[in-house]
């Protein structure tokens, strides 16, 4: 009695144990993210933080596919509406990395999520025009954009207060008046 | 390592020095007050409105100001923000494109050097 008792213990615990195990990783871990629904991939890359980021937030490259950051890093000196051209060499590199993380590149689950629901003969300039996008905000009302508290949907740490740290779940969000 | 050689390699002196020579001017011939009527004087922009310097970097260059997607952009005048001017590459990359912006054409030499002896002017 004893026995089975301590056997089946060691077979629950064994089991949790290893449901644990292969429930962490999940994928997530290995692809460069953290799994969060919410939470862009960690990403580190000296140009694309200091280039991108002189302007705006460094976008995720999971937001776009790598057709749309080939259009859009193709055309710096017209960078909607404004001048952003780089060196020959910060362009290419930046490029790269963004294809390499882009949202069709396999890399993250927040790309694949993008990718659901992305018509793949489409290249949006903008992560805006997504239907990714327009589905997650689809509560917002059109004049909260346009506040002069929020300037426009492209200053994403208006509303989403840890932005900078790539968390966009919903407990951090704080629409300003 | 790197970043603080090349931020201690470079000053608003000697920016003022380098385009007075390509301008072919004395140092002395730079004019603050050519380089303020630069930083305020309007354009019409894109979208037809009018915007100047001060437009993103406020009427104020020792105050912050803001991209248009409304991140912020650390003071211009050194006296509030020591790393201005410090950096040959930066320095470059922002005059092409700010003055193609603003003013549809490059800066001359001689208007990046008055610009610069109108921000080292503040104290």
């Amino acid at each position: 009695m004893n026995y089975l008792l301590r056997g089946i213990g060691v077979l629950a615990a064994v089991g949790t144990f290893s449901l644990l195990a292969f429930s962490l990783p999940s994928g997530g871990e290995a692809r460069g993210d953290s799994g969060g629904d919410d939470l862009m991939p960690r990403l580190a890359h000296k140009n694309w933080q200091q280039e991108c980021a002189s302007c705006h937030l460094a976008y995720s490259p999971a937001l776009l596919p790598r057709a749309s950051w080939r259009r859009v890093m193709g055309g710096l000196e017209q960078h909607f509406g404004e001048n952003a051209s780089l060196d020959p060499a910060t362009q290419a590199d930046i490029l790269r990395f963004l294809e390499a993380n882009a949202a069709d590149s396999g890399t993250s689950r927040m790309g694949d999520k993008v990718m659901q629901r992305m018509d793949r003969n489409t290249a949006p300039l903008r992560i805006t025009e997504t239907t990714w996008f327009v589905k997650k905000h689809d509560e917002v009302p059109r004049a909260t954009w346009t506040r002069k508290s929020v300037g426009s949907a492209a200053n994403c740490a208006a509303c989403h207060r840890q932005a900078e740290k790539g968390v966009f779940d919903e407990d951090t969000v704080r629409i300003p008046k | 390592m790197l970043l603080s050689a090349h931020a201690s390699a470079d000053s608003p002196a000697n920016f003022m020095a380098r385009y007075a020579q390509q301008a072919g001017v004395a140092v002395t011939a730079l004019s603050p007050t050519r380089g303020e009527a630069l930083y305020r004087s309007e354009h019409p922009g894109k979208n037809g409105a009018m915007q100047s310097c001060a437009s993103c970097h406020t009427a104020n260059p020792k105050q912050a100001g803001q991209t248009r997607v409304g991140k912020r952009i650390e003071p211009l005048a050194p006296a509030a923000n020591p790393a201005r001017f410090t950096d040959a590459a930066k320095v470059e990359k922002w005059f092409r494109r700010n003055c193609t912006d603003v003013l549809a054409r490059e800066c001359s030499a001689q208007e990046k050097g008055d610009f610069i002896a109108f921000l080292n002017k503040f104290k």
